[in-house]
């Protein structure tokens, strides 16, 4: 649902500045603020009182998550930071022990086994329809387009129980990968097939000319030319789409309920929320045995993951 | 058209090996068999492509190439859109006779009335909240010392899940009897200053305000990193020639950022405000819309698959489609004004 949005965007805003300031930034500050020197240490304050803000609730769970089922329950997280020593693993080896009615480790390959799918299909059509709709005339493309567009504003919750219906009783999925493979899917068109469609309007022309005069057919100039030239969009959208398969929870519990043979982690933990409330040991550690995968992505991709994150926006 | 394709597709289109697994092994074999399945359709499609020839082949080619994607979306998004908006006028069940009831009794019933307010006051306060606070962290920290670090603190909530989010601040509003010891922060805090502990998330309306704040935690990375963005895009000339003029502080800010910085403030209201239009996973999570929390994602979930009324959530899921229109035509007047 960005897309409205994409283009009123300054330019440089498109990668993700959290890199450093640049040495020539920095020279500015020096010479033009040297009176702000005051006002710059309650600035700094005040920014600092935000970041422990919003960093202090993910530490406590995280150290919850490291303590005892006892201690957690007698004692507040903060003072194990000035009383450590009972540190340890058991929250996480009772949550990922297979054949406990409390282990996440199934949920946990399901979520895998959701996510790569629904990652890669979307991109393959994607990209073959923004071609078509970027190089290749037919007849309606140009309406064909604007309605794949203005399909960016449909919610997805409209289309999901009827979708179920399709699924259960005339494709006879049942509670099966397939339903979330393809739902996914479905929902990610619009906004990818628009985003892919905007980076191949921007390659010159020329280049597919020049391809065409060489006698190459589109099948050619998409693998050959086209694929490797679209990497950093395809990238950008595929991580948006990995954060949003792997973090869904609507989705899911719509077509898979609960059923353990397929359930993600997301919808496991909710659920675990709900029975299991107060069993902080297991909560906490299914937390972040759920979260482990899409933190590192975004440690490892910061770049990468701020650019989707931007070219997406909020979808659903 | 599309209702005749379907119904001419078998029951159990796909044979049972391929459909379900218990085994880790299995799964993981399903996973590769959909990968391959979908490559082999992708190039068949293209192979497909690849035999017309001339004028006229190119034309069909490039229908080929858009076939997929298009008859998914009439198939997956348009198709059941439909029928979802027909059920929405044929009263509760979804099933009877045209009838407007559903709509009236959104907005005459107490229950739901409550959740139409909750949910107005989710779209008021996130996108304001997330948005000042983000606005006022970019501005603090541009150019500052680590500034890089100070954002990813800021933005990491972004990639977690609002599972994750919703578990994490259930554990920060964690009740426990003022004389016991406390595990909650929130609560230990309100101890230590002297005040009774509170059960946040029973109490209506405190509970909403505490959901909402999740909310705001989570979105106001995203309107950090934007914010950030664009006013780093400000020219320097133009900070240059403000300040040779004297201008500076909260001035500067009132003059010379905000109006340079307008555009991307429209997108990061509208954007965060629809997305939290549709929050679901939260309010899932931390209350199941019980203890008067409900919004109208969740309501809709409840209403279609808890309380057997599919018709009501029918109709919750179009007033979604309603309630986004408005804020995506005023994002595009304003992007027309700026152009």
């Amino acid at each position: 649902m960005s897309t409205v949005q994409t283009g009123a965007l300054p330019e440089s805003f498109e990668p993700a500045d959290l890199e450093p300031p640049s040495k020539q930034q920095k020279l500015k500050k020096s010479t033009g603020e040297a009176a702000g020197a005051l006002q710059s240490r309650w600035a700094s304050l005040v920014a600092v009182l935000i970041a422990v803000l919003w960093t202090t609730p993910t530490l406590g769970l995280l150290v919850t998550s490291f303590r005892s089922q006892r201690d957690i329950n007698r004692s507040g997280w903060w003072t194990a930071l000035t009383d450590p020593g009972g540190f340890t693993l058991e929250n996480y080896r009772q949550a990922l022990e297979p054949g406990s009615s409390a282990s996440l480790s199934q949920y946990f390959i399901n979520t895998i086994v959701i996510t790569v799918p629904a990652v890669l299909l979307p991109l393959f059509l994607a990209s073959l329809a923004a071609y078509a709709f970027a190089w290749m005339p037919f007849p309606g493309r140009n309406a064909l387009f604007v309605a794949v567009f203005a399909l960016q504003i449909v919610p997805l919750q409209i289309a999901l129980i009827p979708l179920l219906d399709i699924y259960v009783n005339k494709l006879g999925f049942g509670a099966s990968y397939w339903s979330v493979w393809l739902s996914h899917t479905i929902f990610a068109l619009p906004l990818a097939t628009f985003l892919i469609h905007n980076f191949m309007r921007e390659l010159p022309a020329e280049l597919m000319e020049a391809a065409r005069v060489d006698g190459a057919g589109h099948v050619t100039i998409f693998f050959k030319i086209l694929l490797p030239l679209l990497t950093p969009a395809l990238a950008a959208f595929g991580i948006f789409q990995f954060l949003w398969v792997w973090n869904d929870l609507l989705v899911s519990l719509v077509f898979l309920g609960g059923t353990p043979d397929v359930a993600p982690i997301t919808v496991r933990v909710a659920e675990l929320s709900g029975s299991r409330g107060s069993a902080w040991y297991l909560l906490s550690a299914g937390a972040f045995i759920s979260m482990i995968v899409p933190v590192a992505v975004f440690l490892a991709l910061q770049r990468f993951f701020v650019r989707g994150l931007l070219a997406g926006g909020l979808k659903g | 058209m599309v209702a005749s394709v379907l119904s001419v597709a078998p029951s159990g289109i796909i044979p049972e090996p391929f459909l379900r697994a218990e085994s880790v092994a299995g799964k993981f074999f399903l996973m590769f068999f959909a990968v391959a399945f979908f490559a082999a359709v992708f190039g068949g499609v293209l192979f497909l492509a690849s035999l017309f020839k001339g004028r006229k082949g190119e034309q069909a080619q490039g229908a080929l190439f858009a076939a997929p994607a298009v008859l998914l979306l009439s198939i997956g998004l348009v198709y059941p859109a439909v029928l979802t908006i027909i059920q929405s006028v044929r009263g509760k069940s979804g099933e009877g006779g045209f009838s407007l009831s559903n709509y009236s009794a959104m907005f005459t019933q107490p229950e739901l009335l409550l959740v139409l307010r909750n949910t107005a006051l989710w779209v008021i306060l996130v996108p304001f909240l997330a948005t000042a606070i983000g606005l006022l962290y970019a501005i603090l920290i541009d150019r500052a010392r680590g500034e890089a670090f100070a954002k990813a603190l800021i933005f990491l909530p972004m990639a977690i899940s609002m599972v994750g989010a919703g578990i994490i601040w259930k554990f920060v509003y964690q009740y426990k009897q003022t004389e016991r010891p406390q595990i909650g922060l929130l609560n230990q805090i309100l101890k230590s200053l002297g005040f009774e502990t509170q059960q946040f998330l029973l109490e209506a309306p405190l509970n909403t305000l505490m959901l909402i704040v999740v909310m705001v935690w989570i979105q106001a990375g995203f309107a950090m990193t934007i914010l950030s963005a664009a006013i780093k895009a400000i020219p320097d000339d133009i900070i240059e020639a403000a300040r040779l003029d004297g201008v500076s502080g909260l001035k500067m800010f009132r003059h010379i950022t905000l109006p340079s910085i307008r555009a991307a403030l429209v997108v990061v209201l509208t954007t965060i405000a629809i997305g939290t239009l549709k929050v679901f996973d939260i309010v899932r999570t931390m209350t199941a819309g019980q203890f008067d929390t409900s919004v109208v994602a969740n309501e809709f979930y409840s209403q279609s698959f808890r309380y057997n009324a599919p018709g009501l959530g029918a109709a919750l899921a179009v007033l979604l489609f309603i309630l986004v229109i408005p804020i995506v035509v005023y994002n595009i007047i304003q992007m027309r004004k700026e152009a």
